[in-house]
């Protein structure tokens, strides 16, 4: 055998394992799922081709029977959605991501402290990422526990602060998605985010923050003009990585903390499509969701793509 | 001035480490208070009046009482993500060494297929798999929780780029010393990618050690039920008996802080290198 021949022999070899993996439950499923999409299938009997169905039940809009229907405060709306649980889960979802943007400001802050000559700024820097490496049920439930309308920590703390009537956290459609928001705030500011921050605010040159002091630039204008569009290319890589995570989270949550509720305000998309898949069994419909939600991080990524883009061309 | 600012900085600092510590010190202190006592808004006992340690013994017994083994929960994610970790660094270094050094036909377009199913959501193919998974007969097996973590294309991708950096003179003298393909994988390349193995396990091992949405779909007894599964379990069944649930929870949570002030290194690396992912 030539030389040739046997490095294409080993190559193929060497890929097998992984490349039969990677037809049978990813490449494969990839097509299943568009396929499944345009079908009804619950499992158990063989998928029933219904065409464009699910998306027309998911997406569509008909006139409403009911002329009396209502939306923000507008009467009389002659066509309402086919699915109103999509929508509300769509809002709900992007509701939850608008912490993204206060959450990786945040880190940026805190990165920028950690980033400081400072006494014990190893021991700050573990206690801040703790709790995102415990990030789990075991701590879902603590803050279930911390949310706890009479006798939970934090309606303690704000009893004792005086407040007389403190929020019914998890069991109030209003403060239900607040009350996420704060605890994947804490779990998350100090996470992964922080660490990449740090790493790209090692790579700013100090030379840069030197001659901005000679020249008597305060550590606001310094932060504007150097800090800020330096790190530019990593705000720019977790706004895209943290909007595609918001839009597929959610579902560890809502399964452990809420059941979705108080009347499904924090039923996100991916919740939505495992209630349809695994309690319903309506596959076809689930994976309609999944490829909807797939259009939707698309679009907003390649959005984000081209306005970030602009951002980050001073390279 | 400078003093001010430092004094400043400290305060920021120690009082987020605070918000960040308090809620794990309260798990510790929900979890040996008497299973009884009330709680009230009216004050808060920040330190616990009576130590009642056999909580633990307790909520143990408990999970016994419903075919859980709590050492078992432990022992099949340990198992699972273990088997999984090792699994998922030897394909993807193997395929990862094809795409690097070996010239085979098609590679471009097979590794551009690769990278093209990365940007999809695991939603999509959710269901697919789930019904690959159920034909092979899986369900409720260790297979099911293992075999389809593995091949994430994503581990060949950054492996494959790692090795790409690597430089070629370490190769090419192997091979003049009669060293062949496999050889220079086994002696040459993986030993010179020690590093980048070990993040890609850590990352890994993080992966399916926190998996919770597959495991819950793929297993239907106690004795294949993984840790986050058990605890779910044990939540809905004593939803009100904080004390109880506080101290599984203590018991979950203590080892992987540990495992990770041990390893902090390998866990800040594997989150560097999600910013090469970009």
């Amino acid at each position: 055998m030539t030389d040739r021949r046997k490095e294409i022999l080993t190559a193929y070899v060497f890929l097998a394992p992984n490349f039969i993996g990677f037809i049978v439950f990813t490449s494969a499923p990839v097509l299943a799922s568009l396929y499944l999409a345009f079908t009804r299938w619950d499992l158990f009997h063989a998928p029933r081709w219904v065409g464009m169905q699910n998306f027309v039940s998911l997406l569509g809009f008909s006139p409403s029977a009911d002329e009396s229907t209502s939306i923000l405060g507008l009467t009389r709306v002659p066509y309402a959605p086919n699915d109103p649980f999509f929508w509300q889960y769509l809002y709900n979802t992007a509701y939850l991501m608008m912490a993204i943007p206060v959450t990786l400001f945040a880190s940026l802050m805190l990165a920028i402290a950690l980033n400081q000559k400072i006494r014990g700024v190893v021991v700050y820097r573990t206690l801040f990422f703790l709790p995102s490496i415990t990030a789990g049920v075991a701590v879902l439930i603590l803050w279930k526990w911390l949310y706890n309308t009479d006798i939970g920590l934090i309606n303690s703390i704000l009893t004792q602060l005086g407040v007389a009537h403190p929020p019914d956290w998890l069991g109030s459609s209003t403060w239900a998605k607040p009350a996420l928001m704060l605890m994947g705030f804490v779990m998350g500011v100090g996470g992964s985010s922080m660490i990449l921050y740090l790493a790209a605010l090692q790579g700013v040159p100090r030379e840069l923050y030197e001659a901005a002091q000679i020249d008597g630039a305060s550590g606001r204008q310094q932060f504007l003009t150097i800090t800020w569009p330096l790190i530019a290319p990593t705000t720019f890589f977790l706004a895209i990585m943290s909007v595609i995570g918001g839009f597929q989270g959610g579902f560890m949550q809502a399964y452990v903390m809420t059941g979705g509720g108080p009347a499904g305000s924090t039923t996100t998309l991916e919740y939505y499509i495992y209630n349809k898949a695994f309690a319903v069994f309506n596959m076809g419909y689930a994976s309609a969701i999944a490829w909807v939600l797939f259009v939707v991080i698309l679009i907003v990524s390649l959005a984000t793509w081209k306005y970030g883009g602009r951002a980050v061309q001073y390279h | 001035m400078k003093a001010v600012r430092a004094t400043a900085l400290y305060a920021f600092l120690t009082a987020g480490a605070v918000i960040m510590v308090v809620p794990f010190y309260w798990m510790l202190v929900t979890s040996v208070r008497e299973p009884s006592a009330a709680f009230s808004t009216a004050s808060i006992n920040w330190w616990p009046s009576e130590f009642h340690w056999d909580n633990y013994a307790e909520a143990i017994r408990r999970m016994a009482a419903d075919g859980m083994s709590f050492w078992r929960l432990y022992g099949n994610s340990l198992f699972v993500a273990a088997v999984g970790t090792f699994g998922q660094v030897l394909t993807s270094s193997m395929a990862a060494y094809a795409f690097a050094r070996l010239n085979f036909p098609g590679r471009e377009k097979l590794f551009f297929g690769y990278l093209a199913t990365m940007m999809i959501p695991g939603s999509v193919t959710l269901v697919p798999v789930f019904a690959i998974v159920r034909a092979l007969g899986w369900v409720n097996t260790y297979y099911a929780l293992i075999v389809p973590g593995i091949f994430s294309p994503w581990g060949t991708f950054m492996l494959r780029q790692f090795f790409m950096s690597l430089p070629r003179e370490l190769e090419e003298s192997a091979r003049i010393d009669g060293a062949g393909l496999t050889q220079i994988y086994l002696r040459v390349t993986l030993p010179l990618s020690k590093t980048a193995l070990a993040t890609l396990a850590t990352f890994t091992f993080m992966g399916f050690w926190g998996s919770f949405m597959w495991p819950l779909i793929v297993t239907v007894t106690p004795e294949l039920r993984t840790l986050p599964i058990g605890l779910t379990v044990f939540t809905q069944r004593y939803s009100t008996d904080y004390s109880l649930l506080m101290a599984a929870s203590v018991m979950a949570t203590v080892p992987v802080i540990l495992v990770f002030l041990f390893n902090q290194r390998y866990f800040i690396e594997s989150i560097k290198l999600q910013g090469i992912k970009g």
